[in-house]
């Protein structure tokens, strides 16, 4: 499909990602485009669960809790409040590699709430007298997700596919974060929120060389600490089964596939998409449309650096979940056949509107810079992701899908009875 | 962002707000009809008529409906409320006639009776998805608590039971009553081309017949009453408090979203400051529901089972709290600058203005610019929080729990 009118012009104006690395190892990647009135960054610091030790499972993402409980010369109060007077939507996440902290705000309001960021990622004051607070946080987090089945179950489903580290979730075990002490996290502190493959992205309205200059002022005497250890890799389990007393019953299935820095994934993100994007996808027609199996189920490609799975779920009532898992399964290996072109059609038609409307949102942007730089080590312009998307044909995908047909799976289910593939 | 609307002559209204800048656009048909408008014997039919829409018109089958709008690149769905069902699409303004032509036909389906039994089960299914979700199905306990009879209590899902019952019958009857011209609004907002979008509606939503379609809106009553929910498989204890606000109507409104936001935003707010940040409570906090006629000041809590009556105690405290210790300027002007943050950055998406328009236009029958939106929250002072938490007491509240504890005596 080629595109014409406003949304051509769109992926060809000139929104130039720059960067800028400081010397002590943390990139700038940044996209001013006009038209905005908002700015959006995302500040990600190599402290993810992956480094969290063995028997302080959730470490990273207590450490994170504590990190938002005063910086600087704020305590805690102070700080919530000046982040409200700038009027910044904010949020963060622990993942396997980085804890994030993500800000939108108006463009003049930018430099403001990146000093108060530098303050959280430098001198969070990490107070032992809210530690007790901040525990129960992380542990009311984790007995919330026990009221959520599916969540649950995918948490399962990743552990036991990749093993550890890479499947962990940050959430940790309950009974570690029980026994964490202040010195555990602010040795944590101390050790991973550093400079050393930390990424500031920024998108939207606002000065590339004011922002340097003010990113270098804020960041550049920080000391790096170099890469960090790990805990060793152990595999997965494999398949495996939650007893849960329920109506429901929930199925997870897991397979190998091609991370987003390999030549080919382009063409596992097209089979996926045939497998599961829009509601004329062959899960949703297949398992939802044409059997009435289930409300939810889905296929989602997720890319860590050097590997990535496709994780599958769908909810049924018991009854139905043999069938479920069944059809289910069976659409998995018949993707292994091919595609059409019809398929790829709509497929590309919907990537390309999603490219443009992504265009329209500095924070959508900001998190498509960190990814290009994470995983890449560049910045894909819009129009080179456009000539790649272009190239995919379902020939490409039908010759990825002979080479790599989907397989090795690992399945895993949550409900009142173990469910076996027939 | 000039505000355009042209009526059709059977009564459908079309309304953009049109941005050239923009680089898509979204579409939506907002239909006047939602849970409280149903019958009792009707409980579901308004949600299960939003996904029969996608089964197929006399032109299309289901399968050509979502074929047609994957291959149109568009970003769609529906959902449905107490008192609106919406579809609506974000695309690319090269194809806006072809996502306008679908929007109407589908708007006019079949109603076959096979899709109507295969779609039942899908909708049963997630009837079943949400109950195993608690406390899910406590929102509509909680409102049938504090509004009775009021339509508005009405259950969105409806039952299993009643979807169950449910015939092809009585749903044709449904939509020939509600769907009529004179309910429904076409509203885009962004890269719309408003004069095409006239000519567009007129091709194809010009035949459809008028009908009356009234809605019930009788006075609104809050009753205080208490209840405990055993759910023996859940883990955390969770309650949910509603009480009575100013309506969709009510200019009042804006003072309410505030009060909301200082006792009860999910960060920094009153509630979470003493129940959140402390880790007393997993989540604790108060929003704004607005409704034509009705508003609701509703309250979610959650946390381990035995500090129920605990946490319970420092929310309605904190809930009143609104008149013993009223909001001081400070918190106004954070509240404000909030809110005004989160309309100025959510308004950069066509889809965020589409709701904002065809809501708006749908509650009210008149259109506010984001300009004016600001303006009006920006007048609101610590006197009117005052007046309007007197007004709504915050303490004259239905309480539902719902959880592991069988011993909660409320």
């Amino acid at each position: 499909m080629t595109l014409r009118n406003t949304s051509q012009d769109a992926l060809s104006t000139d929104r130039r990602a720059r960067v800028h690395r400081l010397a002590n190892g943390l990139s700038i990647i940044g996209e001013p485009a006009g038209g905005f009135q908002s700015a959006a960054f995302s500040l990600m610091l190599p402290a993810g669960c992956r480094y969290d030790p063995a028997d302080r499972l959730g470490l990273a993402n207590f450490t994170c809790e504590m990190a938002l409980r005063g910086a600087g010369d704020r305590d805690n109060r102070q700080l919530m409040n000046d982040l409200d007077a700038l009027g910044v939507e904010r949020g963060e996440s622990v993942g396997l590699s980085h804890t994030s902290f993500w800000v939108s705000t108006l463009g003049d309001n930018l430099p403001a709430a990146l000093a108060i960021f530098a303050d959280i990622a430098r001198r969070p004051r990490l107070p032992e007298e809210e530690l007790e607070a901040g525990r129960q946080v992380c542990l009311q987090e984790l007995r919330g997700a026990e009221d959520d089945p599916s969540q649950k179950l995918m948490h399962e489903l990743r552990l036991r596919h990749y093993g550890r580290p890479y499947g962990l979730h940050s959430g940790g075990l309950a009974e570690h974060v029980a026994a964490m002490t202040i010195d555990d996290v602010r040795g944590f502190q101390t050790r991973h929120y550093q400079p050393h493959e930390a990424i500031l992205a920024v998108a939207g309205a606002f000065d590339w060389d004011a922002f340097c200059e003010q990113a270098e002022t804020l960041f550049g005497d920080w000391a790096s600490q170099g890469p960090a250890e790990e805990s060793p890799a152990a595999a997965g389990e494999g398949n495996g089964h939650l007893e849960f007393d329920s109506s429901q019953a929930h199925v997870g299935i897991a397979y190998p596939s091609t991370p987003y820095s390999h030549d080919d994934y382009f063409q596992a993100w097209g089979a996926n998409g045939v497998l599961s994007s829009g509601m004329s996808s062959r899960l949703f027609t297949e398992v939802r449309e044409k059997r009435g199996l289930c409300y939810t189920v889905y296929a989602s490609l997720q890319t860590q650096k050097d590997r990535a799975a496709v994780f599958c779920y769908a909810g049924t009532t018991a009854e139905r979940a043999q069938e479920t898992l069944d059809v289910t399964h069976a659409e998995l290996l018949r993707l292994a056949e091919g595609v059409t072109a019809g398929e790829l059609a709509r497929l590309k038609a919907r990537m390309k509107s999603a490219l443009i409307m992504q265009q329209e949102s500095t924070h959508a942007r900001a998190g498509v810079l960190a990814r290009d730089w994470r995983h890449l080590g560049r910045v894909r312009p819009l129009a080179e992701v456009n000539e790649l998307v272009d190239a995919v044909t379902a020939d490409t995908i039908n010759d990825y899908l002979r080479r790599n047909p989907p397989g090795d799976f690992t399945i895993v289910t949550l409900g009142p009875e173990e469910l076996r593939l027939s | 962002m000039p505000f355009q609307q042209h009526p059709l002559a059977n009564g459908l209204q079309v309304i953009a707000e049109v941005d050239p800048c923009a680089l898509s656009l979204a579409v939506g048909f907002f239909v006047k009809t939602g849970s409280r408008d149903e019958t009792a014997a009707e409980a579901g039919v308004s949600h299960f008529l939003e996904h029969m829409v996608f089964k197929g018109t006399p032109k299309r089958s289901a399968e050509d409906v979502n074929r047609e709008f994957d291959e149109l690149g568009a970003h769609y769905n529906a959902f449905t409320s107490e008192e609106s069902t919406v579809y609506y699409a974000s695309l690319l303004p090269e194809h806006q006639a072809e996502a306008i032509e679908l929007l109407a036909d589908i708007l006019r389906p079949s109603l076959r009776t096979e899709d109507f039994d295969m779609e039942k089960k899908v909708i049963l299914e997630e009837i079943e998805m949400y109950l195993d979700q608690p406390p899910y199905g406590m929102d509509d306990h909680v409102k049938r608590l504090a509004f009775g009879e009021h339509p508005i209590a009405s259950s969105v899902l409806g039952t299993a039971e009643s979807v169950g019952a449910l015939t092809p019958e009585a749903m044709r009857a449904y939509f020939d009553r509600r769907y009529s011209p004179g309910n429904v609004v076409l509203a885009a907002a962004g890269n719309v081309d408003f004069d095409a979008l006239v000519s567009q509606a007129e091709a194809a939503c010009s035949g459809w017949s008028p009908a009356e379609a009234p809605r019930e809106a009788p006075p609104a009553i809050v009753t205080p009453r208490r209840e405990a929910v055993v759910q023996e498989n859940a883990t955390q204890q969770y309650a949910l408090i509603l009480g009575g606000a100013p309506s969709g109507l009510s200019d009042d409104r804006y003072a309410a979203k505030l009060l909301a936001t200082i006792l009860g935003d999910d960060a920094s707010s009153r509630l979470y400051w003493r129940l959140v940040d402390s880790g007393l409570a997993e989540s604790a906090s108060l929003g704004h529901y607005d409704y034509q006629g009705v508003g609701m000041f509703y309250t979610w809590l959650s946390g381990e089972p035995d500090d129920l009556e605990a946490n319970l105690a420092l929310v309605e405290e904190t809930l009143a709290s609104a008149v013993n210790e009223p909001p001081t300027e400070e918190e106004l002007s954070q509240a404000k600058s909030k809110i005004k943050s989160r309309v100025v950055l959510g308004s950069e998406r066509p889809r965020s203005r589409l709701f904002h328009l065809g809501g708006g236009w749908q509650m009210r029958g008149d259109y506010r610019s984001l300009e004016e939106e600001l303006r009006r929250l920006d007048a609101v002072t610590t006197d009117d929080l005052l007046r309007v938490a007197t007004e709504h007491p915050l303490d004259r509240s239905a309480v539902v729990t719902v959880g592991p504890r069988t011993d909660i005596r409320l």
